[in-house]
C-alpha cells in the first residue's frame, strides 16, 4: 500500500472516529441531563455568583474539617 | 485557611499585570504604527540607524504585543477571574502569593530582555519564537510558576466544579508548555562549535523542512493557545459577569472546548501550503482549518446568545459593546482563516498583505478588545473606584472599530491585488508585472493601513488615560458592583 492510499484510509477512518466521538459526547451530555444525573447549566451560575462568601454551586469540603471527621 | 466572612479576593498581582498590559500595549502598538508607516513611506527606515529599520522593529512589534500586552492582559484575567470562579483568595496562601510576585518579576525581566535583545538584533529568526535560549529558559520557569499557582488555587478551591474559563486556562498552560518546549529545542552555538560565536546564540535541533514544520506547529498554535484559548477563557467569565446573564449553553461551551482542543493542534500545516513539506501535511492543515470553524463559531455564537433578551445593554454599556464586537470579530477571523487555508485560495493569499490583514482583524478586533474589556471590568473591583469616563470609553470603541475596519479592508484589497498581479502572465506565459509594479499599486492601501493603525493607537492612548484616571482619581465606591461596571 502506498503512502497516498494509506493517508486516504487514515483520513476516512480518522474522520469517522471524530464524528462518532463528538456526536456521542453530545448524546451523553443531553442524555445524562434528561435522566437527571447531571445539570450542566447550573455551572453557568459560577461566573455570575462569584462572591467569596456566596454559596458554591457544588461545595468542596474544607480539608481542615475533613481531617476532624 | 481564614474564615470566609473575613476574606476578600487579593488583587495585588492583578494590579501589577494591569500596568504592564497598558505599558507594553503602548510600546508594542507604537512600534506597529512606525513599521506600518515605514512600509508606506520607506524613508522612515533610516531615522535611527540599524535600530530603526523595519527588520529590527518588526519582531519587537509582534513580540511585545503578543508576549507583553496580550500575556499581561491574560494574566490580569487569570489572577482576577480564577480566584472568583474557584471562590478562593490567592492571599490565603503565602506560598502562592510569593510565587505570584516571583512570576511577575521574572516576567518583567524576561519581557525587558526580549525588547533589549531584539532591539540589538539578537534573535533565533523563528517567527514568534525569536527569543534566544537564556530567555527561553526564563520563560519556562515563568510558565511553570504559573502552573503551580493555577493548580495550587484549584487545590484550595471551595467551588468544586471548575468553571469553563478554568478549562481554557488549564489548556493554555498545557498547550503552550508542550509547544514551546518542542519548538525551542536548540543548542547554544558555542557548545557545538568549540567556542565560536556569541554565548547567547543557538542553533535549532531540527533542520530544513522539519524545522519549518515544528516552527509552524508552534506558530499556528501560538495563535491557538495565546490569541484564542485564553481569550475565550476571558469572554466566558467577563461577558456573563458584566451582563448579569449566565452563559447561554454550558453544554455547548463544553463541546466547543473539546472540539477546539482536538482540531486546533493539527491546523498548523496551512502555513506551509505550496512549500516543500509533504503533501499530506498540507492537506491535513487545510482540512483541519476548515473543520475548525465549528468549535470556533460554537463559542462565539454561545457568547452572542448569552445576550439574548438583553440586547438593550449593547446600546448603553460600552464594555458590552467591546465584548460583543470582540465575539463578532472572532467569528469573522475564524471564517477568514479557514478560507485562506483552502489550497486554491492560498495560492493567491500566501505571502500577500491579506495575511497580516487576517491576523489584525483577529488580534485588534478580538484579542485586544477583550483585553480592554477585561481591564475595565476589573478596574472598579480592583481599585474600588468608578470607571473615570464612559464617554471616553465610547469614543475609544468607535475610533478603534473604524481603525480595525480600515486596517483589514485595505489589506484584503491589497493582498488580493498583490496575489493576482504576482500570478498574472501574458499570452506567452511571461510574468506581466515586476515586483515594483505591485509596490506602486499597493502604496495607497499601505497608507490607509498606517492611518488605521494610528487611529487604533490613539484609541489605546485614550484607554490608557481612562485606566490611569480610574485607578487614581475615579469616584470611590462603597460596595463592589455585582454586574454592570459603574462609570461616570
Amino acid at each position: 500500500m502506498s503512502m497516498d492510499q494509506l493517508s486516504i484510509y487514515l483520513y476516512v477512518i480518522g474522520s469517522g472516529i471524530t464524528v462518532v466521538v463528538f456526536y456521542s459526547y453530545i448524546v451523553y451530555l443531553y442524555r445524562s441531563e434528561k435522566r437527571g444525573e447531571k445539570d450542566y447549566e447550573k455551572y453557568g451560575r459560577i461566573a455570575i455568583d462569584d462572591e467569596i462568601d456566596s454559596t458554591p454551586v457544588e461545595t468542596v469540603s474544607d480539608p481542615a474539617n475533613k481531617n476532624k471527621e | 485557611m481564614q474564615s470566609n466572612a473575613a476574606m476578600e479576593y487579593d488583587y495585588s498581582i492583578v494590579k501589577l499585570y494591569m500596568w504592564t498590559t497598558v505599558i507594553f500595549g503602548i510600546v508594542g502598538m507604537l512600534v506597529g504604527v512606525i513599521i506600518a508607516s515605514q512600509l508606506a513611506w520607506p524613508q522612515l527606515n533610516y531615522w535611527l540607524g540599524e535600530y530603526g529599520t523595519f527588520s529590527r522593529l518588526r519582531p519587537i512589534h509582534t513580540n511585545v504585543v503578543v508576549y507583553g500586552f496580550m500575556i499581561s492582559g491574560i494574566f490580569v484575567g487569570f489572577y482576577y477571574s480564577a480566584q472568583r470562579v474557584l471562590k478562593v483568595s490567592i492571599g490565603e496562601s503565602k506560598f502562592l502569593m510569593t510565587l505570584g510576585y516571583l512570576q511577575f518579576f521574572l516576567y518583567l525581566i524576561a519581557a525587558s530582555g526580549l525588547v533589549i535583545s531584539e532591539g540589538m538584533g539578537i534573535t533565533t529568526s523563528k517567527e514568534y519564537a525569536q527569543m534566544e535560549w537564556p530567555l527561553d529558559i526564563l520563560i519556562v520557569v515563568i510558565w511553570v510558576l504559573w502552573g503551580m499557582i493555577m493548580f495550587g488555587l484549584i487545590g484550595m478551591r471551595r467551588e468544586k466544579a471548575l468553571y469553563i474559563s478554568m478549562w481554557y486556562y488549564v489548556a493554555t498552560f498545557l498547550g503552550v508548555a508542550m509547544l514551546y518546549l518542542f519548538n525551542n529545542m536548540e543548542i547554544p552555538t558555542q557548545l557545538l562549535s568549540g567556542g565560536l560565536g556569541a554565548w547567547y546564540h543557538s542553533v535549532s535541533m531540527y533542520a530544513g523542512t522539519n524545522d519549518a514544520m515544528v516552527q509552524w506547529w508552534w506558530g499556528h498554535n501560538a495563535v491557538a493557545f495565546v490569541f484564542t484559548v485564553p481569550i475565550i477563557a476571558l469572554i466566558y467569565y467577563y461577558l456573563p459577569k458584566e451582563s448579569g446573564q449566565a452563559v447561554y449553553s454550558y453544554k455547548l461551551s463544553l463541546l466547543s472546548f473539546w472540539g477546539l482542543m482536538f482540531i486546533y493542534l493539527w491546523a498548523g500545516g496551512h502555513h506551509l501550503l505550496w512549500s516543500t513539506v509533504p503533501d499530506w501535511v498540507q492537506t491535513m492543515g487545510s482540512i483541519f482549518s476548515v473543520v475548525l470553524i465549528l468549535p470556533s463559531w460554537g463559542s462565539a455564537i454561545n457568547m452572542l446568545l448569552t445576550m439574548k433578551g438583553e440586547w438593550n445593554q449593547l446600546t448603553d454599556n460600552p464594555l458590552i459593546k467591546f465584548m460583543v464586537l470582540a465575539s463578532t470579530f472572532y467569528m469573522l477571523s475564524t471564517l477568514e482563516g479557514p478560507i485562506q487555508a483552502v489550497k486554491s485560495v492560498n495560492a493567491i493569499a500566501h505571502f500577500t498583505d491579506w495575511i497580516p490583514g487576517h491576523v489584525h482583524d483577529g488580534v485588534l478586533g478580538w484579542v485586544a478588545f477583550m483585553v480592554f474589556a477585561t481591564l475595565m471590568h476589573s478596574a472598579p473591583r480592583v481599585f474600588k473606584r468608578e470607571i473615570y469616563s464612559k464617554s471616553l470609553l465610547e469614543a475609544q470603541f468607535w475610533i478603534q472599530t473604524v481603525a480595525v475596519v480600515l486596517y483589514f479592508t485595505s489589506m484584503w484589497i491589497a493582498g488580493i491585488t498583490q496575489g493576482m498581479m504576482w500570478r498574472a502572465v501574458d499570452e506567452y506565459g511571461n510574468l506581466m508585472y515586476s515586483f515594483i509594479d505591485t509596490v506602486n499599486v499597493l502604496h495607497p492601501y499601505w497608507v490607509i493601513r498606517a492611518v488605521g493603525g494610528t487611529l487604533y493607537f490613539i484609541g489605546l492612548l485614550m484607554f490608557a488615560w481612562n485606566f490611569f484616571m480610574t485607578a487614581t482619581a475615579g469616584r470611590k465606591l462603597e460596595t463592589e458592583p455585582q454586574f454592570r461596571s459603574p462609570m461616570a
